[in-house]
């Protein structure tokens, strides 16, 4: 196989470099070693696009954040991606030195050229979020903060680059990178080899694995783990903007913020861990997260009960803490896209133009002549609930299966899951036809649809229901036919828990 | 004489039963509620019975497997022996409750019968 | 958008929408449809196949998909109307109902009355945040049943089920018959929360040890489960330092607890009882919606099927009067209260002036494990209108007394219900 560019990585950058690259006349090839995009930092986060107010403006980060604020908003009324900007957020403190942080974090957003920033008393704080515990005291508003879907996001950018003839390869991990000449030409991957002109390392945790395929490297991937509690949507209600906690000794700060889709997330601490794979929570982290943050910001959220999932996310933060955006400083052909931690999914669009500015700078004799039939945007799935009765009886007299309700938590019908299978980017197990039309992110988190799904995919996909998975390679969710294991005696296993 | 002590499976009310025997000889049962109780301590103690609810394979059914159990309760340490047989068959649709799978199974002198009534696919 | 009419509309073709629409009909409720989001009809009885079933209502013992036989083959033989794979979307204040199917598409259905009877749905994983991993091999037991019982599908080989819930008992013992082996039940109370004969006919049976005052303190494993460490708690269920025990697994099942499904309920503004999850109703099963009823697992979780059925033969009549004498409103209201020993009480408040019915029934759960206790009822002028032995009350099992209609008289206001140990005479 053959490409001019091939990017490693399918997070939102990953995503958001094929779809920047995407609009010339360039051959173009992802490579994504999970089953699906969207799988590592990308996925779980605060999913807030930050305005940039309270991040220092003269590093790369506070440049990108800013940049890409400018064109976010036109970018997913392209691609028909939900965002919802401006919310605004507020800062929330308890005490008088945070007053005196709240002054400097809103003399930075003002320098950042944030405006309509506003301290507020005691009184106005609680008429904004009447919910929030009494005694709350200080309050910093900025109004240009906003909420996205990752998922959405990550993968309507990489849909958009497929539908404009990029090539996006599931499954396929990179294991070694081919140089002649200190000049790169091509990647080993666990598929076979891809001839390329350019590579670009947005393997996110792994940027430094990558990366250090090339030429000796000054920086490291160390993540930074962030565990968060995903409410019911019963709580929408409890507030409305995005809520910062100040910063207190023991923590950063930590959000409490609605989702696009109406829940509410909180988190997240901050704990830096050796393992690039250790997305386990504790109950540790939890009990302080819900004890220092959540239950003192808003004293009626419960610690269980209407949780419908706790999980964690591992930022994919460098060494030196700010992204690393260049070409490799001894070889050619070969640009870093390294230590993309928050604010990462915000300033994915900039990111990309900066890219797109390196690959030019490589000269490695690419055709940047625009696309003929570009296409800027992407046809969205379709929604049942976004429609009016009429219009879905109109579409369930052309389709039946969207009157074939399979997620009765989330009212998804049969024909929005056999879509999210067939799609430029396909949804291919459990988890990723979750992520695509929320089917099992309900409160009963797939206890009844989850049969149900899992025989849609086998018979969309033509295999066995033992092949399904919950998310990818040997997740699988089931493990045996019926009437298959051995009854004999000798043959069935007796160990059993002895305490 | 000794005591032994059973909860009776009989219905939701798991009463605590007492039968005082001598080796294998009853001589009394106590603290049974109903008459259900007193026959449960009796066969308990003498020759303990199950029955059992499974599955049977079903061809060209509306579902791929028909709920089955046995008619009446068998001997306890039969119960694997039972399944075995289970393991390998496979019946036709239509079905309907009551119809019998297999009689005797196992040499156990109970039937095995459908407790679901499932149509063929053709004719649905 | 197609629209159908109708005197009553029951949600959920299940043990209780089946018995609720039975009894319409015997009471003279002309036109009755029943909305069933799956296939058929039976609702979760289908899975349940195993026996115990109908003790008290047939005085024999079915499986689940033997009971709901006996009512479906009533309802096909009657004109009861049944859309299958049908969801409702929503209930209007103005007595309509929106729902969707294949065939129909959306449609509308004006109707007289309303029957809640939905069911309820399995706790689960994140709503106890059991922390660790989050890899394949984690469900429900419910799921679990039905993947075995109605796919032909086993969820693993090597499975501890965390919770002592009947369901989580019975898929031990289920399992167990298909080989798998089940290494063990987890239950972080110090009793088990299932019915004792299935822990002895389900575990015992078989050697499957019970862990009481246990808990799962780590899931591990990044894409298929490989174990889960275990832990004695303390009395506030806190884990024991030291008492941690690694144990190999590929499959955790889930019998920690149902809810009622009472989505459509509280978006159409029923009252509910913050202790069942499902709305307050009076002893007619009537919500604060004069014409709407609710019965079944979605007005309180029961142990037996056969309470449900009573319970919504009482609805079904209950809304054929409503239909026929287009009359509902209550006319003087009884408070039931009860003590602290008491968990909740079902229906939650009763009309004084309602001569419908001989007695009343009250179903009810204790909060702790008790032996020779004493269950009385008393009335606001402390007059003790029953006084009842009980040998043993615990959680698991619901409590249910009669109370007959003449013990409440027009000045009547409260009626008070207490659990206490028995006083020596």
């Amino acid at each position: 196989m053959k490409t001019d560019v091939l990017i490693i990585g399918g997070g939102v950058i990953g995503a958001s470099v094929a779809h920047q690259l995407a609009r010339y006349n360039l051959d173009i090839i992802l490579v994504e070693k999970a089953s699906d995009v969207c799988m590592g930092t990308s996925k779980a986060n605060s999913a807030m696009i930050h305005s940039g107010f309270n991040i220092d403006g003269d590093t790369l980060k506070g440049q990108l954040v800013l940049a890409a604020n400018k064109v976010i908003k036109q970018l997913c009324q392209d691609l028909k991606v939900d965002l919802v900007k401006p919310l605004g957020s507020i800062t929330v403190g308890f005490e008088e030195a945070d007053l005196e942080k709240m002054k400097k974090t809103m003399a930075n957003g003002i320098k950042n050229g944030i405006q309509g920033m506003k301290l507020l008393n005691q009184i106005e704080l609680h008429e904004m979020e009447p919910h929030l515990n009494p005694d709350a005291k200080y309050g910093l508003f900025e109004p240009e903060t906003g909420i996205i879907n990752p998922f959405e996001y990550t993968v309507a950018l990489a849909e958009n680059a497929v539908i404009n003839g990029a090539k996006v390869l599931l499954d396929t991990e990179v294991l070694d990178i081919i140089i002649e000449n200190k000049t790169v030409t091509g990647v080993k991957t666990n598929k076979g080899d891809i001839a390329t002109k350019i590579i670009i390392n947005a393997a996110g945790l792994y940027a430094d694995k990558i990366a250090a395929m090339v030429e000796d490297i000054d920086f490291e991937i160390k993540p930074r783990k962030g565990q968060y509690f995903l409410y019911d949507k019963k709580w929408r209600d409890i507030l409305t903007y995005t809520i910062y906690s100040a910063p207190t000794k023991v923590s950063k700060g930590m959000i409490v913020v609605p989702t696009i889709d109406g829940n509410i997330l909180a988190g997240s601490n901050a704990e830096a861990v050796e393992d690039k794979t250790d997305l386990r929570t504790t109950a540790q982290a939890l009990d302080q997260i819900y004890t220092s943050a959540i239950s003192h910001l808003f004293p009626e959220l419960p610690r269980m009960g209407d949780v419908i999932t706790t999980f964690t996310g591992l930022r994919a933060s460098s060494t030196n803490e700010d992204f690393i955006i260049e070409s490799a400083k001894t070889v050619t052909g070969f640009i870093n896209a390294a230590g993309i931690q928050s604010p990462g999914l915000t300033s994915a669009p900039a990111i990309a133009a900066m890219i797109e500015g390196l690959v030019r700078a490589e000269n490695r004799d690419l055709d940047f002549s625009p696309k003929a039939n570009y296409e800027k945007g992407r046809q969205a799935p379709v929604q049942l609930s976004d429609l009016s009765y009429e219009e879905r009886t109109a579409l369930i007299e052309e389709n039946p299966d969207y009157g074939e309700i399979i997620c009765r938590c989330e009212s998804i019908s049969k024909g929005e899951i056999m879509d999210a299978i067939h799609r430029p980017i396909p949804a291919t197990n459990m988890d990723a036809i979750k992520r695509r039309v929320r089917a099992g992110m309900g409160r009963c988190q797939g206890g009844f649809c989850g049969p149900k799904v899992l025989g849609i995919l086998s018979k969309e996909l033509g295999i066995s229901p033992l092949e399904v998975t919950q998310k990818g390679s040997a997740s699988f969710v089931l493990t045996s036919k019926n009437k298959e294991l051995s009854l004999e005696e000798g043959d069935r296993n007796y160990e059993k828990i002895r305490v | 004489m000794a005591v032994k002590k059973f909860i009776c499976i009989g219905c939701p009310k798991g009463c605590s039963l007492k039968v005082e025997h001598t080796e294998k000889t009853i001589h009394e049962i106590s603290d049974y509620s109903c008459k259900i109780g007193l026959k449960y301590a009796q066969t308990e103690f003498t020759e303990p019975k199950r029955t059992i609810t499974t599955t049977v394979k079903l061809k060209s059914g509306d579902l791929p497997f028909v709920p089955v159990k046995t008619k009446k309760p068998v001997n306890k340490e039969k119960i694997f022996e039972v399944m075995n047989v289970i393991s390998g068959l496979e019946i036709e649709s239509p079905v309907r409750v009551g119809d019998v799978v297999v009689s005797n199974i196992a040499g156990t002198g109970v039937d095995l019968v459908c407790t679901r009534n499932i149509k063929n696919v053709a004719v649905r | 958008m197609k629209k159908l009419e109708y005197d009553l509309v029951i949600i959920g073709g299940g043990p209780a929408g089946l018995a609720a629409a039975l009894e319409a009909k015997r009471n003279g409720v002309p036109k009755i449809l029943i909305c069933e989001r799956a296939p058929y009809l039976g609702g979760i009885l289908n899975q349940c196949i195993h026996n115990g079933f109908g003790l008290q209502y047939f005085k024999e013992e079915l499986t689940g998909p033997e009971y709901a036989s006996r009512f479906i083959e009533e309802l096909e033989n009657s004109d009861i109307d049944v859309k299958l794979g049908t969801m409702v979307m929503e209930i209007m204040v103005d007595k309509k109902v929106i729902a969707v199917n294949r065939e129909d598409g959306m449609f509308q259905i004006d109707t007289k009355a309303l029957i809640l009877a939905m069911g309820c749905r399995e706790r689960t994983r994140g709503a106890i945040t059991i922390p660790g991993s989050r890899p394949a091999g984690i469900m429900t037991a419910g799921t679990a049943q039905s993947y075995v019982n109605l796919e032909g599908y086993l969820p693993g080989k090597e499975v501890v089920i965390l919770g002592s819930g009947d369901i989580g008992l019975i898929m031990a013992r289920r399992l167990t018959l298909e080989g798998v082996n089940v290494k063990g039940v987890i239950e972080l109370m110090p009793y088990s929360t299932g019915l004792i004969r299935n822990k002895v006919q389900c575990l015992d049976d078989f050697d499957i040890p019970l862990l009481l005052s246990h808990s799962i303190t780590e899931v591990h494993g990044n894409e298929r489960l490989e174990g889960v460490t275990i832990a004695e708690v303390d009395k506030s269920f806190k884990p024991i330092e030291g008492t941690e025990q690694y144990v190999s697994c590929d499959t955790l099942l889930l019998s920690v607890g149902l809810i009622p499904e009472n989505e459509l309920s509280n978006n159409l503004g029923c009252e509910m009882d913050k202790v069942t999850r499902g709305p307050v109703v009076n002893e007619k099963r009537i919500t604060n919606i004069p014409w709407v009823f609710a019965c079944g697992n979605v007005l309180h979780v029961h142990d037996l099927v056969d309470n449900v059925t009573e319970e919504a033969e009482i609805a079904g009549k209950a809304a054929a009067a409503f239909i026929n004498n287009k009359k509902n409103e209550v006319e003087k209201e009884v408070i039931i209260t009860h003590d602290n020993n008491i968990g909740y009480v079902v229906p939650q408040h009763i009309d004084a002036l309602n001569n419908q019915e001989q007695t009343i029934k009250f179903f009810l759960r204790v909060r702790n494990s008790d032996e020779d206790v004493r269950l009385i009822v008393k009335d606001n002028f402390n007059k003790t209108l029953l006084n009842l032995k009980k040998t043993i009350v615990e959680p698991g099992t619901m409590v249910t007394f009669n109370l007959p209609r003449e013990f409440v008289t027009k000045d009547t206001s409260s009626i008070d219900i207490s659990i206490s140990k028995e006083q020596a005479q």
